[in-house]
């Protein structure tokens, strides 16, 4: 079982958001939506949920009740407490008494957060206040759980816990579209999405989406052409699409932010903003 | 530094406006409007020479009612009323002429104006005897502190919700629009409710201002005015991104509502080229029913138009702005791009 995103087309005014994105979600596992800024990530996520009408395409996903959303902005009231937040939102989801208090001591504790449980959300770190909204996201067990950068500005301590809590809620059968700026993060999840000015340039697992790379990647401290280069760390990385480097360069073994970066760029070469 | 500046501001629309347009407006408002000398005053004239009498007076007194039969307990409801500023009863030496003091610039000029009749008129002022003008502004700025919290806190509590994204999660979460509105919007009513009460009877504690009319239909007016007033606040919300947005969009709701209700400047007073505006206000009638009912003892029945205009007010203001906030939390709305907008800018660095 899965939900899905097809064919799906998105315009704001005479801005195309998403082009023909087709995204699968399969139950049990995690997909990350990587991309630059104004890539279509948020996009996506919202027209999985349902928040964004599409001009052509399909969404097929869960009713509201089983849908857990973590927006991109900290998802959580500032002025109440981590508890008064969790069971606020536990509230709308009808959990309450015995239940919901069960429910709350077990993701407060999983996330780190049974100490901070009387304070405002306004005074935790931006790290314990992801966690808080991750928990209220999954605080009624969704079978969709869709989280909008959920790591992004969290240090690197807090996003090993938020990546636990994800993967232990895609274990616990949560159909889990994620979107993250952390490519690093996104290797590991079971499917990925990349995408570039609303299209998708590839998708599929990390393995798949290496093994299709079309070209080859050469490292170099000169490139031969600016614009097909970047750097990473003190060299520079240069894509060639044709797989058709100068003899004796030094092949790169290309990693997920190579792939990002060469196919973001094989795009716009090819269609010229 | 200044060519920065500069282009910031260009793009700050409302800050234009509020340079642009708020030095015009308050030139037009003091121009035109600040006014406090009042040129005519309507008049009744009631008893047996009502006619020879109201032949006589000078045309300061815009004679709208000569009634022969009338006496003095007509001329009081005629002034409780609001019909008339003065009422002359005839049929007695001298002449008692009643002045209704709850419209507070009218009987001050008036009273003026009858003390060089010198001993022909007995002047006697009703509901504000001592022309206070804290009787007066009272049952005003009732009305402008529920127009504050209507407006400014009732906006600034939606707009930090739009402004956190929980308005986005609210609008994913199983909860009908209607509901998050209705939760949004109570607890400003009873806030705003709460502190009516308060102002009213510390206004009647500390000034002596008297509550002389029904307070179930100061109570209902009230109710009326607070759906108006949360309706802009609502609508407000709706327009603004962030809370100082709502706030300098909420100061161009207030200001004419403080200038041109007729509760500092008497609207009998202004310009007609901008007393009309003050006739669009929802705090001109709600003063309209204050004072009425505080000062007069005024029935509903006679304070029956600004009543209604406040409830087609109400309904109008308060349903469309609700309409346009649920809009924000529809699901599949097409107006609401995510902050992340794509764009064709570079994804990703080359140098």
């Amino acid at each position: 079982m899965s939900y899905s995103v097809r064919s799906a087309t998105v315009r704001f005014g005479s801005t195309l958001a998403l082009d023909d994105v087709t995204v699968e979600v399969p139950v049990g596992s995690v997909v990350a939506v990587v991309g630059g800024d104004g890539a279509g990530k948020t996009t996506l996520l919202r027209a999985l949920a349902g928040e964004v009408r599409l001009e052509s395409g399909t969404v097929e996903g869960p009713p509201r009740q089983r849908l857990g959303y973590l927006p991109a902005s900290s998802g959580s009231w500032a002025a109440l407490t981590v508890t008064q937040n969790i069971d606020f939102v536990a509230g709308i989801y009808g959990l309450v008494g015995d239940e919901l208090i069960a429910r709350r001591a077990e993701l407060l504790d999983r996330a780190g957060l049974t100490p901070a449980a009387g304070r405002p959300a306004a005074q935790l770190s931006g790290g314990m206040r992801r966690k808080l909204g991750f928990v209220m996201a999954i605080v009624h067990r969704p079978s969709l759980l869709i989280l909008d950068e959920p790591s992004t500005g969290v240090d690197p301590v807090s996003r090993i816990d938020l990546w636990r809590l994800v993967s232990e809620a895609a274990a616990s059968g949560a159909a889990v579209l994620m979107s993250t700026t952390y490519l690093d993060e996104a290797e590991r999840a079971a499917y990925l999405v990349v995408l570039d000015s609303g299209r998708v340039l590839v998708q599929g697992s990390y393995d798949q989406v290496r093994a299709g790379f079309p070209g080859v990647v050469t490292q170099t401290s000169e490139p031969v052409r600016e614009e097909w280069a970047w750097r990473r760390g003190r060299l520079r990385h240069e894509y060639w699409p044709g797989a058709d480097p100068p003899t004796g360069a030094t092949l790169a073994e290309p990693d997920l932010q190579d792939i990002v970066i060469a196919l973001s760029l094989a795009r716009r070469h090819m269609v010229p903003s | 530094m200044i060519v920065k500046e500069f282009r910031e501001l260009v793009r700050d629309r409302r800050t234009v406006a509020m340079l642009i347009a708020m030095p015009l407006l308050l030139l037009v408002i003091f121009g035109y409007a600040a006014n406090f000398y009042v040129s005519s005053v309507r008049a009744a004239v009631v008893g047996p020479q009502a006619s020879q009498a109201a032949a006589l007076l000078p045309s300061y007194f815009d004679v709208t009612v000569t009634q022969r039969s009338g006496d003095e307990a007509y001329a009081e409801t005629l002034l409780r009323d609001s019909k008339v500023d003065v009422a002359f009863v005839t049929g007695r030496t001298p002449v008692l002429a009643l002045v209704n003091g709850s419209n507070l610039f009218a009987a001050q000029s008036t009273v003026a104006a009858l003390n060089k009749a010198g001993r022909e008129v007995t002047t006697q002022v009703l509901f504000n005897p001592r022309l206070k003008t804290s009787w007066v502004m009272i049952p005003a700025i009732i009305g402008l502190i529920l127009t504050f919290i209507g407006t400014i806190i009732t906006s600034i509590g939606l707009v930090r919700e739009r402004e956190a994204g929980t308005l986005e999660q609210l609008a994913v979460m199983p909860i009908r629009p209607s509901q998050v509105i209705l939760g949004k919007i109570a607890p400003y009513f009873l806030v705003a409710a709460l502190d009516m009460v308060i102002v009213t009877v510390l206004g009647i504690a500390l000034f002596g201002v008297p509550f002389n009319g029904n307070p179930f239909a100061f109570a209902l007016g009230a109710g009326m005015f607070l759906f108006v007033v949360l309706g802009i606040g609502v609508f407000i919300s709706t327009v603004s991104q962030t809370a100082g947005q709502a706030i300098q969009t909420a100061f161009f709701f207030l200001l004419p509502q403080i200038l041109l209700s007729g509760m500092i400047f008497p609207l009998a007073a202004m310009a007609a080229g901008v007393r009309w505006i003050g006739y669009l206000l929802p705090l001109t009638y709600f003063t309209m029913i204050s004072q009425g009912i505080m000062l007069r003892g005024a029935a509903i029945t006679a304070l029956w138009l600004p009543f209604v205009v406040l409830a087609g007010m109400a309904v109008v203001v308060f349903t469309g702005a609700t309409l346009r906030f649920r809009r924000d939390l529809a699901p599949g709305n097409p107006a609401r791009p995510p902050r992340e907008q794509p764009t064709e800018t570079e994804a990703v660095s080359t140098a």
